[in-house]
């Protein structure tokens, strides 16, 4: 998309809302006009947001619209959002939290219900016009109408299953007998996205088209002239119940392999549901409502609603104006490489500079992969792959905003980088380290402007891990910290500032995991009993193969670094580590760790049997440490508050979302009980589990 | 009084062999691959030039006026006015004179005037009757007219033309360029060894030039998607020698012809760019100018002889600047084939033709080897049809640059019947 300043006099010109509505509407979050058609266009408008939600105000409100209509029939109705992000973005979630009724929730659920069915019970045609986002519950809204018309940037889906449920406004009924079941039931138990062409294809709308030809689609839409998708044969077939049986077995099967039915009962609730009632709506749209009140209440559920809120937590702390347009990498290496390819991604001028040619070959090769994976449109991929600009002779230091340094962990060679852009950079321009192990204090030694000097520490990989932590010396100007948080926020990441300590906040938690998994090892445990030991526990990945991801070496340096400052409050590094990494062994980079790597996947011996049950003395001793070290971290400061130090082990380590991050689950749990087992551990084990002094104050 | 103009930085890609296939890169695709570093070490924000000036002869179908694709695709913004030129191997000099133009005007004070072409992205093409049939064949209603249609087709009407070889083709004598270099040669009494003595003199001398790195300020390496990169002009045989070249056989008039593929340039892919700039813009962004443009020339004549097209037009050039062949210190000469190169060398030494021809009182004299396509040409380089006029002014800038010479030429013949020159001055 070409910047255009003479499109952005005209944007607001391009939006379809039907009539102009009059100033004064007896609503607040709808206006309700009609066209010379007599066609009636209600516009939802949710008072004092950004995006439209669905809550049970607006609701009841909708109601009253839908009474209003039922008197004053018109010709037809459309329904479209007015916001520019998008139809509805689902259910406001801010109603969910703290849900501890299951029967209150039930009975809400009826009365929201009672609204959507009406719509569909209009005896009007009905269209939903649908451009951005089309979640949840504004796509079950647009299911309830009998046509459904997408501009071409609409995205579908139906996110609940990231909050531990499945969808509640008739959703679960309606989606598999419109499509193909098997499409829908995949949809709503991965809670991916569709663009508009695909729900096309899908039959989930009718037409897709551009903002021009809103009125002519609406108008044929009305009076029957749009030939609507129509639920197939196959549908029906799929929808009777011995096909149902087959199909949800294999779901269930499917599921389990990310989401084990003991910390996520979501997806098995709605593949029960469906099995039990698909093809019948009436009766399934009443067993929804109780099966999403369930959910609703459990400790999953509420642990991701909260997850979901730390994230917009987190989002929002970033806040605005960063005023960067040009972002010089220095260092094309795995880290480098990835941190440019992923700023120009999201829309930055990029110049990725190294002295050889060789790894910027390797990171734009990289890049064009993921692009290919993340981005849809080819013409935007080259636009990408166009922002993305080799610098062999580093030129793009000079109109740099932001210089973002990744060479290697070496203080001197760091420092003599700085001497030499530091005069060549722009005054304001801010000077960023990736690195996650020298303090900044050491850093900015001999800076002419130090003040300039902040860390990002992006996490591997780049695409995956949201979290980045923006790190503060004591001198760092504090509007140019801001600067950088809100670059953080605006490249789609989520910023967590922390003061320069050893490890940051999230190495420092997470090396113990890991090293202590090789001390297991030295007790003869199988890896593979470890790793699943920490499975168990939700954690995605088990630390003897997180090591082998990470790269041995880079465990074995962080832990150094950790044990000159801690000493014994990290487990002991086995010599045999040190034997490991000099072999060349270090993971999954050079295709064999502890595991032997192939594209990029730990082979596992399939037929292995794992002889021994992890026992809940192991996993406490993978898990409590990182609580531990969380509450150490909260304690001296080094982060301020405690849910983004949650925030920050879940969006930066992926640590079980459904647990809520270590601290919240250390509050689960109980304090009591976590300060008793760790002093039980380090009485059997070792000093390196003696409870920190902040679990007096921690609540 | 017409306004000083400067050339104050350029760029190009390595110029990459057409080998089997089409090349990593579309025409826009090597614009903006020397363009991106060429723009970042500016101390100017790309959308202050006033416009983008790119010749290209095999426009690709995806990039209709690759000047403006390529503008957009350096991010120089919407307003930025481009537009693609078009004088077959002279369009990249032409990209230079009408930004040189506009700029001594008054018109603009900065232009990015550049040369793109990938010929190994030329496209087959289907002869007219194969078109003719797929036409009958969409036209037919029923289906037995379609049948009928159907049943017209020759196997003849499928056979792929291949584009390139009609583009190097004068379509008013039927001569293909070769020919037309056999015809210059024959005229003015080329031998084929000398023909093959200047064509590997051409490759020791681009290899001299990559071994000391006196390239390395013009050729910014282009990167693949498939992680593969190119960091130098990949036509260059060091090992070729008179003798090893006199074992070619003649390619376009056989058997008796003396024009091979090793004394003709190459089928090349490549892209450059060079900023001019007035003396405002040099004030106002701090440019450190490298040479001014002081006058440039278009000449016409016979397209079966179009290989004299430099004698032509680089003599009025230095006829109108009161100078004369020894007063330019350095010469590029586009190497469309060396036997033209040589052709031209011996026209300005031949007295009638200086005379009745150019109008001269006796022979122009000679050109020294010495100040003439010093670092190599077409020969050894590759001749992206498109781009080799903006290389050969680039070059000649930078050459006089390291040679410390005041005054030079770049010229080349033109398909058709053309010639260009351009007179530039160290600053």
């Amino acid at each position: 998309m070409i910047k255009s300043q003479i499109m952005d006099v005209l944007s607001d010109r391009v939006r379809e809302l039907g009539p102009v509505p009059e100033a004064a509407s007896p609503y607040t979050n709808f206006k309700l006009t009609r066209d010379d058609d007599g066609i009636a266009w209600l516009l939802f408008d949710r008072a004092g947001t950004s995006a439209n939600t669905l809550s049970a105000d607006v609701l009841e409100e909708f109601d009253h619209v839908l009474t209003e209509l039922e008197t004053h029939r018109p010709a037809g109705l459309v329904i479209r959002s007015a916001k520019a992000s998008g139809f509805i973005a689902g259910a406001d979630v801010n109603a969910f939290r703290g849900a501890n009724d299951a029967r209150g929730v039930g009975i809400e659920m009826l009365r929201a219900h009672a609204v959507v069915d009406r719509l569909e019970a209009l005896r009007i045609p009905t269209v939903a016009v649908i451009h951005g986002f089309c979640l949840g519950g504004g796509l079950e809204v647009a299911l309830a109408c009998q046509s459904r018309i997408a501009i071409d940037d609409a995205r579908f889906g139906f996110p609940e299953v990231m909050l531990g449920l499945h969808p509640g406004l008739g959703g679960t009924a309606r989606f598999p007998l419109l499509i193909n079941p098997a499409q829908a039931m995949s949809l709503m138990l991965t809670g991916k996205t569709i663009d508009a062409r695909r729900a096309k294809s899908l039959g989930l709308v009718d037409a897709v088209t551009q903002e021009r030809h809103v009125r002519g689609a609406v108008k044929d839409a009305v009076f029957g002239r749009l030939k609507r998708a129509q639920p197939g044969l196959l549908n029906n077939l799929l929808n009777a119940a011995p096909a149902r049986g087959l199909l949800a077995n294999r779901m269930r099967r499917e599921a389990e392999k990310t989401a084990p039915r003991q910390h996520y009962p979501a997806p098995y609730a709605l593949i029960d549901l469906w099995e039990r009632h698909g093809g019948d709506k009436v009766a399934m749209l009443r067993a929804e409502q109780t099966s999403f009140a369930e959910l609703m209440v459990s400790p999953t559920a509420q642990n991701l609603i909260r997850v979901f809120f730390l994230r917009e937590q987190m989002k929002k702390s970033a806040r605005s104006g960063h005023g960067i347009e040009h972002v010089h990498v220095i260092g094309a290496g795995a880290m480098g490489g990835d941190i440019a390819a992923w700023c120009a991604s999201q829309g930055l001028r990029v110049t990725l500079a190294d002295m050889k040619p060789e790894p910027i070959a390797g990171a734009l090769k990289r890049a064009a992969d993921l692009f290919k994976k993340t981005v849809r449109k080819t013409t935007e991929v080259r636009d990408a792959l166009d922002r993305l600009i080799p610098d062999l002779a580093g030129e793009g230091v000079r109109n740099a905003d932001l210089v973002i340094e990744a060479v290697p962990e070496k203080l001197e060679l760091k420092r003599t980088l700085y001497a030499a852009i530091e005069p060549r950079m722009k005054r304001d321009a801010i000077l960023a380290t990736n690195t996650s192990s020298i303090p900044l204090q050491e850093l900015r030694v001999g800076l002419q402007r130090p003040e300039n000097l902040v860390g990002l520490h992006f996490f591997n990989p780049v695409s995956r891990l949201q979290l980045v932590e923006v790190v503060a010396h004591d001198g760092t100007d504090a509007a140019l910290f801001s600067r950088a948080r809100a670059f953080v926020g605006a490249i789609d990441r989520l910023p967590l500032s922390v003061k320069s300590s050893p490890g940051f906040l999230v190495n420092r938690a997470l090396t113990p995991y890991m090293l202590e998994a090789m001390v297991l090892l030295d007790e003869k445990i199988d890896q593979a009993v470890i790793d699943d030991a920490a499975r168990k526990f939700g954690m995605p990945m088990g630390p003897v193969e997180l090591a082998d991801q990470v790269g041995l070496d880079i465990c074995l340096d962080v832990g150094d670094m950790l044990r000159a400052k801690f000493g014994d409050a990290l487990p002991p590094t086995p010599a045999w580590l040190r034997g490991k990494v000099a072999r060349g062994e270090l993971g999954r980079k050079t295709g064999k760790g502890f595991y032997t790597w192939r594209d990029g996947k730990p082979e596992r011996i399939a037929s292995q049997v794992i002889e021994r049950e992890p026992s809940q003395e192991m996993i406490d001793r993978l898990i409590l440490p990182i609580s531990n070290v969380c509450v150490a971290a909260l304690h001296e400061g080094i982060v301020d508050n405690a849910d983004s130090v949650d925030g920050a082990m879940i969006f930066g380590t992926g640590y079980a979302p459904f647990r809520g991050g270590p601290l919240n689950y250390a509050r689960t749990r109980g304090i009591e009980d976590v300060v008793t087992t760790l002093r039980n551990l380090a009485q059997k084990f070792g000093d390196r589990f003696t409870p920190d002094a902040g679990w007096e104050t921690f609540r | 009084m017409a306004r000083a103009v400067y050339i104050v930085d350029g760029s190009r890609t390595p110029f990459l062999k057409a080998r089997s296939g089409p090349g990593p890169f579309t025409p826009v695709d090597l614009a903006v691959q020397c363009g991106r570093p060429l723009l970042a070490r500016q101390p100017f924000a790309p959308d202050a030039f006033d416009q983008v000036i790119l010749g290209c002869v095999n426009v690709i179908a995806d990039e209709m006026n690759p000047a403006r694709v390529a503008a957009l695709r350096l991010g120089m913004g919407e307003r930025m006015v481009a537009f693609t030129v078009q004088i077959n191997c002279g369009s990249g000099m032409q990209s230079i004179d009408t930004a040189f133009r506009y700029i001594r005007e008054g018109h603009a004070d900065l232009i990015l005037a550049g040369g793109a072409e990938a010929l190994s992205h030329a496209p087959l093409v289907w002869p007219q009757q194969g078109v003719r049939w797929f036409a009958g064949l969409a036209a037919a209603k029923t289906l037995v007219a379609k049948i009928a249609a159907a049943l017209k087709a020759r196997p003849s009407d499928f056979k792929p033309i291949i584009g390139l070889e009609r583009g190097l083709t004068d379509p008013v004598t039927e001569l293909n360029m070769g020919q037309t270099a056999e015809k210059v040669g024959h005229l003015f009494g080329i031998t084929r060894a000398q023909s093959d003595e200047y064509a590997a003199d051409s490759h020791r001398r681009l290899a001299r030039a990559q071994a000391e790195g006196w390239l390395k300020s013009e050729v910014e390496t282009a990167f693949a998607r498939d992680g593969k990169f190119y960091d130098h002009d990949d036509g260059v045989r060091p090992d070729s020698t008179p003798q090893s070249l006199a074992k070619l056989r003649p390619v376009f008039e056989r058997p008796w012809g003396q024009v091979t593929a090793g004394n003709s340039s190459q089928i090349t892919d490549g892209a450059s760019w060079v900023i001019l700039a007035s003396e405002d813009a040099v004030a106002r962004h701090g440019l450190a100018p490298k040479a001014a443009i002081l006058d440039s020339q278009w000449s016409a004549l016979d397209p079966s002889i179009m290989g004299l097209g430099p004698v032509l037009s680089a003599t009025a050039l230095l006829k109108r600047n009161n100078l004369s062949l020894a007063d330019v210190e350095t010469w590029e000469l586009n190497e469309a084939f060396a036997t033209q190169v040589l052709g031209c060398l011996a026209a300005w030494q031949d007295e009638r033709f200086c005379r009745e021809v150019l109008g001269l009182d006796g022979a122009a004299g000679t050109i020294d080897r010495a100040r003439l396509n010093v670092d190599g040409g077409a020969i050894s380089l590759g001749h992206p049809v498109g781009t080799s006029g903006n290389r050969i002014v680039l070059h000649l800038v930078n050459a006089m640059k390291r040679l410390g010479t005041r005054r030079g030429v770049a010229t080349e013949c033109i398909g058709g019947g053309l010639g260009g020159a351009m007179l530039i001055e160290a600053v």
